[in-house]
Parts: structure tokens; sequence; C-alpha cells
């Protein structure tokens, strides 16, 4: 329990120094690209949940995301509560939606399971599509609300999402260093054996799928107000799902370790390239270093490290 | 003294028009050991897979230490106490030899470990893998693969346990080794049904044996009786 205490101690450092950070007066591009990147961190860590450490590879994470933000504009236009609402209701509507994909594994595994959650992505998008009142294909602009902290709404959701990383990596840990974690690495492993071995493999499949929509959720909600304005194809960007994946693999997938560092490598690499080489780069790039680890390092910069200590 | 420790009333499965157990009917006592054969394609995996609750039967009845397990899911039977091996086994890949073990010590084993903590490092001295305790089942030859399968189901601290041929591929020698083990578990009082095609192991092991053919029980008895069995042997080498 004294490490337990020792993370908590080390995510509130984390969420402090980003208040700090974003009471700086920098360049606003800072906290506009920061922001993106400690999204992808809330992302990966979320996505690892179920696919890293369950081994059920969701390629869905923009149904997630977007149910994250479109729960958010929906109440924005109804009731404009307050940005933690938006975000816990982001979350527990994705939550819902990763309970549902939680019995689809009942039927699918492997390959299977991850063309399902790809056909839900679009069924989704699909549906926001035609719902003229959330804005429908044309999209809507969103209002941010007046006199944020900071002085800069960017700078406040900046703060908030150094929150919500925090949180994340904080939940992943909790759950992979448990016996919730054990379990899901011997599903993952062989689900029969583990089912024989008397690990209750529905039911941790269940929390896997429903903590990580809730996370992917969570990382959406803000969404629209850092854009101003939502429409169907960002919020259900193949980026998402390309990035989610990728950035565990990339950093490695078993441990909490790997999806921030693969978050905030490939998710910096990819802000650079934005702006000194093209828009159209970032996912260009996502796809060679995917397709170099893939085949040098399948276990990711985790797996690489650990190698040259042991040799 | 009290009824069988496994009861299994007439069990029926199919696979769409294909019948793989036909009304089979079968009971264990507590501490016995009880040899399972048969040809190729008799039920006997498919029999055991639905005792573990890995297939759900379409008809029948289970009961184990006097619960009805007939509805249970595979892992609420391995905490009452029904373990088994696979006859391919399927090691934890990404876990080492003692963490392993560790998964069914921590989801079913310590539910019912009246002796404290049921020490896993014990386990593995018993079966003969102490050394290799800290290596990936990767690493293993084939019988330390399949000692790490009995190991792992003996972590589930079991009343039962279930062998699907522990012993395929292996040496004249290996069979020994992995026969010796079985009889030091049942020594300790656990009941182990042995599913094995090498006679010469099943008929040394077994006080009892039943014998499946075509999904129905076709003979029962000690294996003197067994091998004098007509019946029997006409199911292995036909008229």
């Amino acid at each position: 329990m004294a490490r337990m205490g020792r993370a908590l101690l080390v995510g509130g450092a984390v969420i402090a120094a980003g208040i700090l950070f974003a009471s700086l007066k920098l360049n606003p591009y800072v906290y506009f690209a920061g922001y993106v990147i400690l999204q992808y961190v809330v992302i990966a860590t979320a996505w690892n949940i179920l696919g890293g450490y369950g081994g059920y590879v969701n390629f869905g994470t923009p149904a997630f995301f977007a149910m994250g933000a479109y729960t958010a504009v929906f109440l924005i236009l109804s009731l404009r509560p307050p940005l933690f609402v938006l975000i816990v209701a982001g979350g527990l509507v994705a939550a819902l939606l990763g309970l549902g994909i939680g019995y689809l594994t009942l039927r699918l595994r492997g390959v299977f399971f991850s063309i399902a959650t790809l056909a839900l992505s679009v069924v989704l998008q699909t549906i926001i599509v035609n719902w003229e009142f959330v804005g429908g294909s044309r999209g809507l602009s969103v209002i941010r609300p007046s006199e944020p902290p900071f002085g800069s709404y960017v700078k406040f959701l900046f703060a908030v999402m150094v929150a919500l990383a925090v949180l994340s990596v904080l939940a992943a840990r909790f759950i992979e260093q448990s016996w919730i974690g054990r379990g899901l690495a011997a599903l993952r492993d062989n689900e029969e054996a583990a089912e024989c071995m008397g690990v209750p493999t529905l039911r941790l499949k269940l929390f896997a799928t429903t903590v990580s929509g809730f996370l992917l959720g969570v990382a959406g909600a803000p969404f629209p107000y850092y854009v101003t304005f939502i429409e169907p194809n960002s919020a259900f960007a193949l980026d998402y799902a390309v990035n989610a994946l990728a950035m565990p693999m990339i950093g490695g997938t078993t441990s909490w370790v790997g999806p921030v560092l693969g978050a905030v490598l490939l998710g910096s690499a990819q802000q650079v390239a934005i702006v000194t080489i093209s828009s159209e780069m970032n996912l260009f790039i996502v796809g060679v270093v995917l397709v170099a680890f893939v085949v040098l390092a399948p276990e990711g910069i985790l797996g690489l490290l650990r190698r040259l200590r042991g040799h | 003294m009290a009824g069988p420790l496994l009861e299994v009333d007439g069990l029926v499965k199919r696979f769409g028009g294909f019948t793989a157990l036909n009304g089979v009917t079968l009971r264990v006592r507590a501490g016995e050991r009880l040899g399972l054969i048969g040809p190729n394609g008799s039920g006997k995996t498919t029999l055991i897979n639905c005792v573990s609750g890995v297939l759900r039967a379409d008809a029948g009845r289970i009961v184990f230490d006097g619960a009805d397990v007939t509805a249970l899911p595979p892992h609420r039977r391995t905490r009452l106490g029904i373990a088994r091996s696979f006859q391919i086994p399927k090691p934890f890949a990404s876990m080492t030899v003692l963490d392993n073990l560790g998964i069914p010590l921590e989801y079913a084993g310590h539910a019912r470990a009246s002796q404290g903590t049921a020490s896993v490092a014990e386990i593995l001295r018993e079966i003969g893998l102490e050394a290799k305790a800290h290596l990936q089942p990767a690493g293993l030859t084939q019988i330390e693969m399949r000692k790490l399968e009995l190991a792992r189901a003996m972590a589930a601290r079991p009343k039962l346990l279930i062998s699907d041929e522990a012993m395929a591929g292996l040496s004249h020698a290996e069979v020994d080794d992995i026969l010796a083990i079985l009889f030091r578990l049942n020594a300790q009082g656990i009941t182990i049904i042995m599913i094995e095609h090498i006679m010469r192991a099943v008929m040394r092991f077994s006080e009892r044996i039943v014998v499946l053919d075509a999904g129905e029980r076709i003979a029962e008895g000690t294996p003197d009786e067994i091998v004098r069995n007509p019946a029997v042997e006409k199911a292995y080498l036909g008229e």
C-alpha cells in the first residue's frame, strides 16, 4: 500500500505541475498541442486496459471518443452544465457502450471482435450524421463558457486534461497490479485455461470494456469546447482508432508506462510534423513507426529496454 | 460413507447432428483413481469438457461434492474443487512458471486452502519443476510443459484432478515420471480421473476403468476385467 501512496503523491505532483504550467504565459500553441498529447495519453491508456491487459483489440476507439464528445454536445445544448458534469456524463455513456461490446466478447474473439468494434464506430457515426439536434453532418459551433480560469479556455482545458491523464494512468496502474490485472493477463494468454483455473473471464472482460469505454468517453467529453466546432468526421476520425492502437504498441502493452511513453513520443512527433511539414503527415508517421516497431520490436520500447538490460 | 464425489447422470452432448455423448453415467468415489479410455472420437474429452464446464451438456446432470454444478461456468466449478489439465498444454505464455501457478492459487486455491497459504513452491517441488520456476513456458521441454499443466491444476487445490492425456508423446521413463507424480497426489487424498491412450499407464494407475465408445459407456471394471472384456476388444480392434 506504500506504493499506492507514492503513486498518488506523484500523480498529485504532476497535476500541480500542470496547473503551474497552465498559469505561465507561454505561446498559446504550446497548450493547444499539449492538450492533444495529453488527450492521447488518456486514449492510449484507456485502450490498453482492454487491448494490452486483456488482449481484445478495439478498432472502434472513435465510437467511444465521439460518444463522450456528443454526450457533451447534447448536454451543452440542453442544460449547459459545468465541464465536470460533461466529463462524467460522457464517460458514463461511453462506459455503457463499453459494457455492450463486453457482451460481444461472449461470441467474438480475436479479429472478429475487432471487426465488430470497427462496425460499431461506423453505425454510430451514421446515427450522429442523421441527428440534427447535435448538428448532423454539417456540425455546429459550440460556445465556450466565459471567464475561464487561467484567463484562457485552452489553458483551462490543458490543466483539466493533465488531471484526466493522471487519473487514467493511476486507474490503469491500479488495475494492472491488482488481481484484476493478473486475471486479465491470464485470459489474454489463454481464455479457456484462465476460465478453468478459476478466473471469472466474462466478469473481467466486462470490467475491462466498461472501464476502457469510460476513459475513452472522458477523453472525448471536453473535445467540443476544445475545437469549438464539432462535426462527425473530426469526432469519429480514423486518427483515434490508429493512434489508440499504435501508441501502446510502440510503448509496450504490458505495463501502464507503455501507453504513456507511446502517446508522449508519437503525439509530440505528430504535433511537430503538423507544424513543420504538413497536417497530413501525422498518420503517415504513425504508420511508418508502427510498422517498424511491429517488425523490429514487437514488445515496444519497454520490451526493447528489457532486452537491453537482460543482455 | 457419503455419496460419490462426482456423479454424472445421463449426460448428452450433441454437435449439430452428431451425438458425442449419448446418456453417459459415471460415479467417482472420493480418493479414487479412475481411468477413462476409449478409441479416438469416443467422447472422452467431450465428457471431461462437460465435467469441467467448458462445454454445456444438452441433457443430464452433474453433481460434484453434493452440489449440482450442471449450470455453473468453469471458474465456479474450479472453485468448488474440479481442476483439469489440457491435452494440448495451454500455459499462460507471458508469465513465468511461478506466476502460472499464481493464477489458480489466487482465484480458486485460496478459497479452500485450509492449510493457510498454500505454497506454490511446494507444488513445484513436488512435481519437479522448482528449478524452472522463473522461466517462461516457452523455455520448457515437452515433459516440463505437461508437468506445468499438472502443477497449475494442483495450485487450484482441487478435490478432483482430471488429467487429460498428460503423457501422450512422452518417452517410457517420462511416462513413469508423470505416473509417480499422479500416485503421490492421489496418496494425498486427491481423486484423479486419468484419460490416456497409453494402456500400460492406465492399467497400472487405475483402480477402476470406464470405457467409452461412440459416446456410450460400453464397459466398466478393474483393469484385469477390462483387458478380458470382449466388447472393449471389439471397440478397439473391430470385428
